[in-house]
């Protein structure tokens, strides 16, 4: 059971999941959608180092996906934590009300 | 026995370690312990070694090698402690003076919030001063030198939150770097024309090496001169000593009376050698002493502040070791050093028990009539007073200035000149001290007793009382009993062949003026004190007063000549072409900071932007590169 | 299985969009879990069995029930959607839009760019990724306890709640 679509394809695919990513994290104002912008971004990142060795018939790419999930997972952990910090801070979730560190 | 001797500066050292580290953690008791317990121990180990050492004393003195400093090319350095007769009178005078103002301490400073850091800078003071006389060579003669300054300095402003310490401090600490920056250049001098900073092969060499008066010698000692007159607070380098007294009273008597100012007269017989060398820089310190002698103690007559008249006074009595050395008898010097540790530290200590009795009152004129307040202080001040102003027989300061007096007057170097200048200073010196005498002790009350001294203050007056009066039977003169045990113990030998009733009659007349200078204190301070009242209100007298009440003058003098236009110099200065480049280069990064900052909105997204950019153009350089 | 990959592709694709456009956010939650489902099932496809296995587990369960439970805390309502698509105008897509799609180029222009490379696939095994992991990558999974520990305290401190940290919402 093995697919032969050419690398170029699965690479195609991560770059445009990690470009949606990209642009909703520069759109969005409201932190928890940044945060899972994030997620998709580094999911993406995922795609391109599985797909990488596939390619290469090397278990690397699995294991910098296994990396980035680890990653994903502490990161999740602290910013979830400090959205729930930010809003009772700030009462709101729009990340430009935390613009005291303007210069 | 003598192998011992590494921890008489270690013990003081170690307790200054301990305090530093633990000191605000400590009771006060223990802070006691360690402070005076660790001067104590060093005392008593020093007491075993002078034992040991006066028992069977090793030729050429003893020495101990520790390791090595440093070395670089030909010079190496050692860590090497020497104990000869010099060094060994002098860490005699330092660690049991020294243990029995620690004593006295414990109960002075009692109430002070700094309490171990006061010991802390104390015991620092005492391990730096004892490597400054163990030292083998002179690097490590000149790193306890500095330590010492460091500690003077420390202690002068000690209560750091009055402006005026702090200033006096600091005042302390630039003279006396004068004087040290010309006694490192005189190392300088030494190591470059004889390859060595040993103190025993510079001795050797120079005599092998240096004709008398020759350009070198005469460099070399000058400068040397130099660091000894910035220490000892001798002309012109004196103005600092005065101030110095803003310091606790404990300090007074320990670095500005007893031993830090006295190392220049160290520094000065340990290299006697090279003084011989050069007899014309040997009569400049003849000269110095003499003018300084008679300079301080007119000064000290005219003092209100009883710390800054017993100032003048040590002034005026380091002048007389130095005219000692000037004439070539560096033993008396030492045996006046000895004798004036004593009694000066004693008069010191006995101040600050009136001090501290009167509520830190200093003013003299605001004291009197304490005699029977204060019997013990008064009995115990009268010893030290006696013995400054050199009351023949009975006390110690008449027999070491006796043998200044008469060295200065029978020595091939001295002359008539410099003994009438030492004789007149014995006058002037029985007039000031039995001036302070009679202001504190005599006349009516003026002022309320709070507090009397205790055990801890008392014990060190009385054990000093009694040195201050038989500390001289060490040494007689030919004329009375001929005892040589200090200058025999000294190696020099006490002038053969002298006339025996040019002696006397010298010494009769030295005694009488200094018991007329008394006498005179007697009649102008207790029996008519309106002839001094009248006097001063005299335009020509007033004009004197106020001379000898500032000093000659001195301050006023360097603040005129050197202060004002070096403040000048520099403010003229502070807009040069430089300036202008520095200031650019500071609006530079001032205009670069307010502009980048704008791009600090705070506003996150902006920043991904910012970084979504960055990116493009890494990957659009990699690709078309 | 080709069509599979291409489906799951456009899938993918397709839901990381709406992801990315929904005013609500638990729609978009929902949309996400599909998204790191049909990425679950390429990994299938391109011979990554294990690697499927951890993305359905992890990402789609432990940590998108994470963000579930903060939604839940938090407990926005009507009003929050509101102001959500308040936020979401149209002109707000052109930048990011632009600034991605250059990237995207500039990406599509280096994997195109190089040299073809061959085809055959086979499925790399979990017992090699495992031999691997804890073979040479040994350190790297130490690191990564370490990090998961500070995410773990980092998490724990922040959630406490602290007293007198709570401001007036700026106007």
């Amino acid at each position: 059971m093995m697919a032969t679509v050419p690398t170029e394809y699965g690479m195609l695919l991560a770059a445009l999941l990690f470009g949606i990513g990209l642009v909703g994290l520069l759109v969005r104002r409201n932190v928890i959608f940044m945060l899972m912008c994030t997620e998709i971004m580094l999911n993406a990142a995922g795609l391109a180092f599985v797909v990488a060795g596939s390619r290469w018939h090397q278990p690397d790419g699995q294991i910098m996906f296994i990396i980035i999930v680890t990653m994903a997972g502490a990161e999740v952990a602290v910013g979830l934590a400090l959205i729930l910090r930010f809003y009772h801070l700030f009462k709101t979730l729009d990340a430009d009300a935390a613009d005291t560190m303007k210069g | 026995m003598l192998q011992l001797l590494w921890t008489v500066p270690a013990l003081p050292l170690l307790g200054f370690v301990l305090l530093a580290a633990f000191g605000g953690r400590l009771p006060r008791a223990g802070v006691s312990v360690i402070g005076a317990g660790s001067v104590g121990l060093s005392a008593a180990v020093t007491g075993l070694i002078a034992w040991t050492f006066v028992k069977a004393p090793p030729a050429g003195g003893f020495s101990q090698y520790l390791w090595t400093w440093f070395q670089v090319g030909d010079l190496k350095v050692d860590m090497t402690l020497r104990l000869d007769p010099i060094s060994l009178v002098m860490i005699l005078v330092a660690t049991g003076v020294g243990f029995l103002i620690h004593l006295y301490s414990t109960e002075y400073m009692r109430d002070d919030p700094d309490y171990a850091r006061f010991f802390a800078y104390m015991n620092l003071f005492v391990a730096a001063m004892l490597v400054l006389v163990l030292a083998d060579n002179l690097p490590m003669l000149y790193l306890g030198w500095e330590g010492v300054g460091l500690c003077s300095y420390l202690l002068i402003g000690f209560w750091y939150d009055n402006p005026d310490n702090a200033r006096a401090a600091v005042k302390a600490f630039l003279v006396t770097r004068i004087g040290d920056v010309a006694m490192l250049i005189g190392l300088f001098v030494l190591f470059f024309s004889l390859e060595t900073l040993d103190l025993g092969s510079i001795m050797g060499r120079a005599q092998a090496q240096w004709t008398p008066n020759s350009a070198v010698a005469v460099a070399a000692t000058a400068l040397l001169l130099c660091g000894a007159l910035g220490k000892s607070g001798q002309l012109p380098l004196q103005v600092w000593l005065p101030d110095a007294m803003a310091g606790p009273t404990p300090v007074s008597a320990l670095i500005h009376a007893a031993t830090m100012v006295a190392a220049g007269v160290y520094l000065l017989a340990r290299t006697h050698v090279l003084f011989d060398l050069a007899p014309a820089v040997q009569h400049v310190v003849a000269l110095i002493g003499a003018a300084t002698l008679l300079l301080a103690g007119t000064s000290a007559l005219a003092q209100r502040d009883i710390k800054r008249a017993l100032a003048y006074s040590t002034i005026s009595q380091l002048g007389y070791m130095f005219l000692a050395l000037g004439v070539g008898a560096w033993s008396a010097a030492l045996f006046h050093f000895m004798t004036h540790a004593f009694f000066k530290a004693l008069l010191f200590m006995a101040a600050g028990a009136i001090i501290l009795a009167l509520h830190h009152e200093q003013d003299m004129f605001k004291m009197g009539g304490l005699r029977k307040r204060l019997p013990l202080v008064f009995l115990t001040f009268l010893a030290g007073a006696m013995s400054l102003a050199a009351l023949p027989l009975v006390t110690a300061g008449f027999y070491s200035k006796d043998m200044i007096l008469w060295e200065a007057l029978s020595s091939p170097k001295g002359g008539v000149l410099l003994w009438g200048a030492g004789v007149l200073g014995a006058f002037i010196t029985g007039l000031y001290s039995f001036r302070i005498v009679f202001l504190v002790f005599f006349g009516e009350e003026r002022s309320h007793v709070t507090a009397r001294p205790g055990m801890a203050m008392m014990l060190p007056l009385a054990v000093l009382a009694v040195l201050a009066l038989a500390g001289g039977f060490v040494e007689l003169p030919g004329t009375l009993g001929h005892v040589t045990l200090f200058s025999a113990f000294m190696g020099t030998h006490a002038m053969e062949g002298a006339p025996a009733l040019a002696e006397g009659v010298q010494q009769v007349l030295a005694a009488l003026l200094a018991l007329g200078g008394v006498a005179v204190a007697v009649v102008l301070f207790v029996r008519r004190p309106e002839i001094v009242r009248n006097w001063v209100s005299t335009p020509a007298g007033s004009v004197l007063h106020e001379l000898c009440a500032s000093g000659w003058g001195f301050d006023r003098f360097y603040d005129a000549v050197i202060v004002r236009p070096f403040v000048w110099l520099a403010s003229f200065h502070r807009e040069d072409f430089m300036a202008v480049v520095w200031r650019a280069v500071g609006g530079l990064a001032d205009g670069g900071a307010a502009g980048l900052s704008r791009m600090q909105t705070g506003r996150l997204r902006l920043y991904m932007a910012g970084i979504v950019l960055g990116a493009i153009i890494t990957v659009a350089l990699v690709v078309l590169l | 299985m080709n069509a599979v990959f291409y489906i799951a592709a456009a899938v993918a694709v397709v839901s990381t969009v709406m992801v990315v456009t929904r005013a609500n956010a638990v729609y978009a939650l929902m949309y996400l879990i599909v998204s790191l489902l049909s990425v679950a099932l390429i990994f299938f496809v391109l011979g990554a069995p294990f690697i499927a296995a951890l993305e359905v587990i992890i990402y789609a369960g432990a940590i998108m029930v994470l963000f579930v439970f903060t939604i839940m805390m938090l407990n926005l309502g009507p009003k929050a959607v509101h102001q959500e698509s308040q936020w979401l105008s149209g002109r707000m897509w052109i930048g990011p839009s632009i600034l991605v799609a250059v990237l995207i180029g500039e990406m599509l222009y280096v994997l195109w760019g190089g040299e073809h490379p061959v085809e055959g696939r086979h499925i790399v095994e979990p017992r090699e990724v495992s031999l691997a992991l804890f073979g040479p990558y040994i350190m790297i999974v130490e690191l990564s306890s370490m990090l998961l520990l500070g995410g773990l305290v980092a998490a724990y401190h922040l959630g406490r709640r602290v007293r007198g940290d709570v401001k007036e919402p700026k106007s």
